[in-house]
């Protein structure tokens, strides 16, 4: 995984985005093993106890689960996945809505746009 | 249960008031950031706990204890200027430090060596300023000590040796074990830390977790520091 951090938003956050957006697209398949939160940690340059806290809460909106002894794994519930697609689909739209009510776009405008009407 | 603490500490250098009554701890298994402008009492403050001044007024103690011989059992410090004699090479060194140190670990400081293609029979005086720099760190992280106070680590390197000062820092992380950085170059640590403490004029001035000040303040901590210190 490919790991960038900016801004204001808590690390912890921008974790939870990252694995969630990896999870959601695949690259972390359902039931992959994730790598223990020392080696996460590492591998993002974070502090591990950050990654140990950005784990804790994928670990509570049930995208992941530990195994006693066996280490973390990514959740096979679909509809938990489905759910998180939605949430980072929304978090994009809202960004994408916002920048285009800058732009003076309004909702016809920016339907156009999506439809790959040039003449917007 | 804190590993560090300052109550009310105080230091003058004659009429210079270094420190003025600063207060706060330091738990443990955290990664804290001390950070402040140029003059601003960092330094002194690592002193005072590494017992190479005492304080005018106030307090500060290790694990219960003011710094002394048994402190220094579990400190583990890098000053901020290279302290190590120049004839020496890292071989000679590591024993230095195995006879100094009950915690030292030699095969771990080897490992760091070979990792950075540091010729460990080389004299000091015969690497460049970076690797200097980065044999006398690898010496302080090779101890498994209970707090590491840190001043100034990555000012003098390239940021290919920070990127590895900092995974140092990381990877040699123990969850009893608490790590003081001492910088001004605060978009580089960042992401590292646990907690902030901003000195300014021998005062803290704030002091939160970092991400709870992200969270806060929707800025970085690098962009707070700059707002707060701004000239």
């Amino acid at each position: 995984m490919e790991w960038r951090f900016d801004g204001g938003a808590p690390i912890y956050t921008q974790i939870v985005d990252a694995v969630k957006l990896a999870i959601v697209s695949g690259e972390l398949p359902p039931g992959a093993r994730l790598q223990g939160v020392r080696e996460l940690a590492l591998e993002a340059g974070v502090n591990p106890n950050t990654m140990q806290r950005a784990l804790a809460e994928l670990e509570r909106e049930g995208l992941v689960y530990t195994l006693r002894t066996a280490g973390r794994y990514v959740t096979d519930d679909e509809a938990a996945i489905k759910a998180a697609r939605r949430e980072l689909a929304g978090g994009y739209a809202e960004t994408f809505l916002t920048a285009m009510g800058r732009l003076g776009m309004d909702k016809s405008d920016i339907i156009k746009l999506l439809e790959q009407d040039r003449e917007v | 249960m804190a590993i560090l603490e300052c109550k009310g500490l105080s230091k003058s250098y004659g009429p210079v008031k270094a420190l003025d009554g600063v207060s706060f701890t330091v738990g443990s298994g955290r990664i804290v950031g001390l950070l402040g402008p140029n003059g601003s009492g960092k330094t002194t403050l690592i002193k005072l706990a590494n017992g190479l001044l005492t304080p005018s007024s106030g307090e500060l103690l290790i694990n219960g204890q003011r710094p002394g011989v048994e402190t220094k059992k579990v400190v583990s410090y890098l000053p901020e200027r290279s302290c190590l004699p120049e004839w020496m090479s890292a071989w000679q060194l590591m024993d230095f430090y195995g006879d100094f140190y009950q915690d030292f670990d030699r095969s771990a400081a080897e490992a760091m060596l070979t990792r950075l293609s540091i010729d460990p029979r080389a004299r000091l005086k015969h690497l460049s300023k970076g690797n200097r720099e980065k044999v006398q760190l690898i010496m302080v992280m090779a101890r498994k000590a209970q707090i590491y106070l840190l001043d100034e680590p990555i000012g003098g390197v390239d940021p290919a040796a920070r990127d590895f000062i900092l995974s140092t820092i990381i990877s040699n992380y123990n969850p009893t074990a608490s790590v003081v950085i001492s910088t001004h170059l605060i978009a580089d640590v960042e992401r590292v830390l646990d907690d902030v403490i901003f000195i300014s004029q021998g005062k803290v001035v704030l002091a939160a977790p970092a991400d709870q000040l992200r969270e806060q303040q929707g800025k970085s901590v690098d962009q707070i520091f700059r707002e707060v210190f701004r000239c």
